[in-house]
Formats: structure tokens, C-alpha cells, sequence
């Protein structure tokens, strides 16, 4: 019987269909709009000019406090503007636009970066190095990195656990990375494990990826120190919280981190970054997207610089095609739509999935009929209809009660429900607004 | 027989007395003095409970018209002038005098001026669309157009209209301020009514820079500051690309209304103007444009 967690979940369609394309290289893009808030926490701020010149992997802005992180510039070329761009939020963001230098030869050339087993550097360089490169977990929540390692509080973290379950049906992205650059995540692995001095990892990965888990088992055949571990397919077994009770059966507490109980948690994808700041001091400029959606000739997976507009990635698998209703930045669970495909691809975009009509249209709402699904699928044990109903009738005092403020907004409730009520979208908006109640509060 | 009728009623009258006097001793020791001007207050107070003056409710309001020393900071929007006066010879204290305001919607952009660019199809709330994005349109800081301030109104004074914007009914308008909460992207403003109630406002909350501003919607305010030039009395300040007329020092003499190239300063219920000699054609297009409106907010405040 293979590993999972014990509450909820559902099975959405798998629909992994660019799970056998190997990562292409997307052409380096004429301009470049790189938003200033890529990650949770506090913008970055701006230290170039309009008209500077800024070279490939330079710092374009700089980390405005400890839960922030550094932006580089994917690009030798020159700022042309500060502006504000529609980014993933879908409000007008700071942002800064850079013209590629096309007569700049570092913007040509493949970076080849031969494997590096030996990890030479020091413990305390190691940790200045992943918060320098402007690294954030690119799992989707863009959580800057170095927070997650400064174990300033006396935890004790005796697990380090790797993200590979990519339970998001459509993306692939996570599962390329991990058959393409095996032997560099298991060294990568190893770097946190030196840095953190934890003496044991788990790589979890979903059923559904065989290959994968033959890869990295492999890879990882020399270190007895690193396991993987295949666990069931369920949605949202990719999860921080979800994750570690399927590897290691620890719950994290209501509001607590994965610190509080000893682990730690990196994607695969955050892991391929920090192997490569560390080995070869390179900053993370770019990132693998899935780009994908049923009706799409050549969806496939890229490796892409951070600022890229979407719309050259769509123009990269053949255009739109005709019926295209919604192109959503991330997985179809929890993704979001994109207002227009001039939005730029930043540190937290997986993957780009385009919707046709049928497929991306709402139900009408009807009412609730008790049958409890929602209940029955929340990972976090909550009730999901009582939670909206609280939001909708503003008892949001109660709803806090109820611990609105723990649901991951997973959208399994929304998933299942045969009334097609709109729950999650309540529950979100409840979440805010508890969140002001207690800001307020303190 | 007729001695249970005897037992019964001794049982019951014993009962009655022993209650009686228990009541009475709690009555006498447990006695709570309430002052008995609150009622009073309470009384004058127009009963909405409402929330417009910050208490929960009419009663909580006047404990505090009657518990504070200083009440010159406490106002009924409401009631008004007339109300804050009678409390005041109730309660003998000296009550401030407001200028009575009404709510004005700050956004022009209906359907056929700022077109849609997305759609969502989730919960119709203001507040649900401002948190998962920016509109359905293009402009990030106009109306959302789902209604939360009509939701809120408890006073009947607001409706959606066919243009998919809000519209206060003056005359049903109490400026409790609900609105102005409920709106997320803060478009309802609290203006004084002045004489007949005449005003003058900048209808248009887009930061933009002119040219993306107008893209998104064709009133938008571009940020061209000739309303600004052209104000006798420095009234209109500029900040953000976009203008704003302070009502204080306004004398609605609509001068930018004339100047505005987009059309986005509102005037209300003024008389049409007579239209002089022949002018250049796009400024007589702006003169019956505005005629209509004035002629619709009209019949909005006389229905």
C-alpha cells in the first residue's frame, strides 16, 4: 500500500499530456518585463534606472527585508522603463522593462553546466548564497528560500523533505525537471542536507511518475542518507502540510510551520535552483513551465527567463487556438486566469494552461444539498459549505471559529460540489477578511 | 370539593405574595439607575440604527450623547442640523452644525464607455472581485458593477441602472455612509449637498497615465490639468494623474466642466445652460450630453 495522507482529497483527470516532452529552450525574448513582487513578503526594490545598462544575472532589485528576496535581470540589455504592467494578480504592478541587447553574446548562449558532485563551499556561505541568488520556492508559493533555512529558533529539523509529487493535473513541469536533472537534485539535495546538517531526506513523488522515482532512485543509490518515496496519487498530496503527514505521518499544528515539527520542505524545482547558485553562482533568471491545454498542437515544457510575456510562450506552441476561453497561470486546481497575455512569467508560474470553452465555463449555483462532499474531501478536516455560508451571511467572528484561516485553498470542495457553489471563492474572501479582523486586533 | 378549591387558591395567593416580596427586595437591591434622558434622546434620535454615526444602533448612540462631556464630535447623519439641535436643548450641551451631504458614485464608466475585457463568473460581490482581480475590465479603479453599496443601502436610495453603475436617489439619501465601506475600490464620496442641491465632482478615480486611462474607458480622466488651470479659485488639485475638486472651496462656477476633454466632471441639477452663438461641434456634443444628464439625475431626485 503506498503512502498518502489520511484526510480528504480528490482524483481530478490526470491529463498529463506533455509528460514525454523533454524541456525545450525558449528563444531569449526582445524585451523582458520582470515585476518587482515575485514572491510573498515585501517587494524588492528597484536600484536600476531608466536607460542603465544591466548585464545577464545582474541585480535588478534588491531585497526590501528579511521575508523579500533579490531580482535579477534574465538578460543582458538596457532598462527602457520603470512601468506598471498587469501581472499574475491581476492589478498593475511595478515593474521593470528591459530591452535584450541582441548583439550581446551571453544572451546567445546555452548555459552547459557539466554535473559538479563536490560541494566545496562553507555551511555559512551556502545559506548567503541561496538568499543572494534570489531564490523563492518555485513549487507556486514563491516563498523566499533563505527564510525557510534560518533555524535561528533552536528547531531541531531532522527531516528534509522534496517536493516532487506535482499533483496538479496538466503540469509537468516538476516531473521533466526531475527525469532531466536527476544526479543535480540529489546534489542539490545533499548541499541543504550539509547546510542544515539534517541527516535524512525523503524525495516524494507521485505513483504516476514511475519513471521519475526510477531516476532519482538511482541517482540517489550511492546516499543511503536520501530515499524516495512513491506515494499515492490524490490531489492535494503536493501540499506542504498534506505531504509531510503522507512521508513521515507528522501533523503540523492549526497556524504552526513544518519547522514546528522537525521538517522542512523544498520542491524539486527549488532544490535544481539551489544547486545551480551554489555550484555555479548562477541567480535564478529562469524557470521550467509546462505550456498546455487540450487543444494545443505542440504543448510542451520550456525552460523560460523570468519576464518573458506569456504571450510568447503561447506563440511558441502555435498561437491561441480557436474556442480559447480562459489561460490560466498554474494548474487548473489551484491556478489563476490570466487578464491578458502580456502578463509576464515570474519565479511562482508552473505552468500556462489554455481552456477551451466548454471545459473553463461555471455552472450556475444552486442550493446546498447537504450531501456533504465537500466535508468529506477537505484535506484540513474543515466543513467547506458551513464555512462559505458563515462568509456569505458575514458571521465572519464564527467563521474564524470554525478556522477559516487554516483552509490551503485547495479548491477540492469547489471540485466536487454537485450544486456548483461557488466555495471556495466565499472561503477565500472570509480568510481576508478574518485576516483584517486580527490585524486590527493586534 | 370546596376545599380544594380553598387549598388551591391559598397555594396560589402564598405563591404570589413570597414572589412579591422576593421581586421586590431584588427590585430594590439590584436597582441599576438609568439616566432617564437617554430615553429622551432616544426618542428625537430618527430610530434607522443605521450605524452612519459609528455606535451600533440608535440606543447606543444616545448612551453616548448623554455619557460624553464634549459632544461636539458625535453627529447624526441622519437626522442632520434639526435632530443634533433638539439633543442639544435636551442635554443642554453645544452640538456641532454640519453641512448635509450625500453620497456621489465617482465613476462613469458603464458599459458603453469602458468595455469589458475579461469575465468572471463567480459570486456577483464587489468585494470577492476586487480581491481575486481587477474588474472585468480594463480599469483598475472604477466600478466593479455587482451591486455591494445597493446591498448595503438601507434606505432604498441606491439602484444598479441599465448602464451597470450605481445611482444614488438623493432625496432617499440619509449619508449614513454604508456605501462608502462597502465599496472596495473607495468610489462612493460624501460631498455636501449645497443649495438645491447643486454639485460639482471629478467622476473618475483612473491613476493611470491619460492615454492608458482613456484606452480603458472613454470618460476617464487623463490627467490633462486644464481643469486646473481654468479654476478661479484653486479648488481642483492634481495628484496621480487624476484631478480632484475640493467641495470647501468650490463655488460651482463649472468652469472645468466646460474644459474637461473627456467629460469626466459631473454636474448635478443645474438649469440647462442656454447655449450662446454656434461653437466648435465636439464642445455643443458636450453641452447636450450634459443637458441629459442633468434632465435624468432631475427626475431621479423627483420620483
Amino acid at each position: 500500500m503506498l503512502k498518502t495522507f489520511p484526510k480528504g482529497g480528490v482524483h481530478p483527470e490526470e491529463n498529463k499530456l506533455t509528460s514525454s516532452k523533454a524541456i525545450k529552450r525558449m528563444p531569449v525574448p526582445k524585451v523582458v518585463y520582470v515585476p518587482i513582487a515575485q514572491h510573498i513578503g515585501i517587494p524588492a526594490e528597484i536600484i536600476v534606472n531608466q536607460k542603465d545598462k544591466v548585464q545577464k544575472g545582474q541585480v535588478v532589485a534588491k531585497s526590501g527585508g528579511f521575508v523579500s528576496s533579490n531580482i535579477h535581470s534574465p538578460v543582458a540589455g538596457t532598462v527602457t522603463k520603470l512601468d506598471m504592467i498587469v501581472d499574475t494578480s491581476g492589478y498593475k504592478k511595478q515593474c521593470i522593462v528591459i530591452r535584450t541587447d541582441e548583439k550581446d553574446e551571453s544572451n546567445q548562449e546555452i548555459p552547459e553546466f557539466p554535473l559538479k558532485k563536490e560541494i566545496t563551499m562553507e555551511q555559512k556561505d551556502i545559506l548567503q548564497h541561496i538568499s543572494d541568488s534570489g531564490i523563492v520556492g518555485l513549487g507556486g508559493a514563491t516563498f523566499p528560500s533563505h527564510v525557510k533555512l534560518d533555524l535561528k529558533n533552536d528547531n531541531k529539523v531532522d527531516y528534509l523533505i522534496i517536493n516532487g509529487v506535482e499533483c496538479e493535473p496538466y503540469l509537468t513541469a516538476d516531473h521533466r525537471l526531475m527525469l532531466e536533472k536527476a544526479e543535480e537534485i540529489i546534489v542539490g539535495i545533499q548541499i541543504l542536507m550539509k547546510a542544515l546538517h539534517i541527516n535524512k531526506a525523503v524525495i516524494g513523488i507521485e505513483n504516476n511518475k514511475r519513471d521519475a522515482i526510477e531516476v532519482l532512485k538511482k541517482a540517489a543509490a550511492d546516499d543511503d542518507r536520501i530515499q524516495v518515496a512513491a506515494l499515492q496519487v490524490k490531489y492535494p498530496q503536493g501540499s506542504e502540510k498534506q505531504l509531510i503527514k503522507a512521508i513521515i505521518g507528522r501533523e503540523v499544528p492549526k497556524g504552526g510551520l513544518p519547522m514546528d515539527v522537525g521538517v522542512i520542505v523544498h520542491n524539486v524545482g527549488t532544490i535544481f535552483a539551489i544547486y545551480q547558485a551554489v555550484q555555479y553562482d548562477q541567480p535564478l533568471t529562469e524557470r521550467v513551465v509546462t505550456v498546455t491545454g487540450k487543444n494545443l498542437e505542440k504543448a510542451s515544457n520550456f525552460w523560460v527567463k523570468i519576464g518573458t510575456p506569456i504571450k510568447d510562450l503561447v506563440e511558441e506552441v502555435g498561437g491561441l487556438p480557436e474556442g480559447t476561453r480562459k489561460i490560466v497561470n498554474g494548474g487548473p486546481m489551484m491556478g489563476k486566469a490570466i487578464k491578458n497575455t502580456d502578463v509576464p512569467v515570474t519565479k511562482g508560474t508552473s505552468g500556462i494552461l489554455v481552456i477551451s470553452e466548454d471545459e473553463a465555463s461555471r455552472q450556475e449555483p444552486e442550493n446546498c444539498i447537504r450531501c456533504g462532499k465537500c466535508v468529506f474531501v477537505c484535506p484540513m478536516g474543515l466543513e467547506p459549505h458551513l464555512l462559505m455560508n458563515l462568509t456569505e451571511k458575514g458571521m465572519y467572528e464564527r467563521a474564524a471559529s470554525e478556522d477559516v484561516m487554516t483552509c490551503i485553498e485547495c479548491g477540492s470542495c469547489s471540485y466536487v460540489c454537485p450544486s456548483h457553489r461557488p466555495l471556495l471563492d466565499y472561503i477565500r474572501f472570509g480568510k481576508s477578511i478574518v485576516k483584517k479582523l486580527n490585524t486590527a486586533k493586534n | 370539593m370546596i376545599y380544594s378549591v380553598l387549598y388551591s387558591a391559598i397555594l396560589l395567593s402564598s405563591i404570589g405574595v413570597v414572589a412579591a416580596v422576593v421581586l421586590f427586595i431584588v427590585s430594590k437591591k439590584f436597582y441599576v439607575y438609568e439616566n432617564p434622558k437617554i430615553s429622551e434622546v432616544e426618542d428625537v434620535l430618527p430610530s434607522a440604527n443605521c450605524g452612519g454615526c459609528g455606535s451600533p444602533g440608535c440606543r447606543a448612540f444616545a448612551e453616548r450623547l448623554v455619557g460624553s462631556e464634549d459632544i461636539s464630535e458625535l453627529f447624526c447623519p441622519v437626522g442632520g442640523n434639526d435632530v443634533m439641535k433638539q439633543v442639544a436643548d435636551i442635554l443642554g450641551k453645544e452640538v456641532a452644525e454640519k453641512d448635509p451631504t450625500v453620497a456621489v458614485v465617482r465613476c462613469q464608466g458603464g458599459c458603453e464607455v469602458r468595455p469589458k475585457t475579461t469575465e468572471y463568473q463567480g459570486p456577483k460581490s464587489c468585494a470577492i472581485s476586487a480581491l481575486i482581480y481587477s474588474g472585468e475590465t480594463d480599469c483598475q479603479f472604477g466600478c466593479l458593477g455587482d451591486g455591494d453599496c445597493v446591498n448595503v443601502c438601507q434606505f432604498d436610495a441606491m439602484y444598479m441602472d441599465d448602464n451597470g453603475l450605481p445611482v444614488v436617489i438623493t432625496d432617499k439619501c440619509t449619508s449614513c455612509g454604508a456605501c462608502v465601506d462597502a465599496c472596495p475600490r473607495n468610489i462612493i464620496e460624501m460631498r455636501p449637498r449645497n443649495k438645491r442641491d447643486l454639485k460639482v465632482f471629478v467622476g473618475c478615480l483612473n491613476e493611470d497615465k491619460g492615454g492608458i486611462a482613456r484606452k480603458a474607458c472613454n470618460v476617464a480622466c487623463i490627467g490633462c490639468s486644464k481643469c486646473e488651470d481654468v479654476c478661479p479659485k484653486d479648488a481642483i488639485s492634481m495628484n496621480n494623474n487624476l484631478a480632484y475638486i475640493d467641495a470647501e472651496l468650490c463655488t460651482l462656477c463649472r468652469k472645468c466642466v466646460d474644459v474637461c476633454p473627456t467629460h469626466s466632471i459631473i454636474e448635478t441639477n443645474f438649469p440647462p445652460k442656454k447655449v450662446k452663438t454656434p461653437k466648435p461641434e465636439e464642445e455643443t456634443v458636450a453641452v447636450v450630453k450634459t443637458e441629459a444628464k442633468v434632465e435624468s439625475v432631475n427626475n431621479e431626485t423627483n420620483a
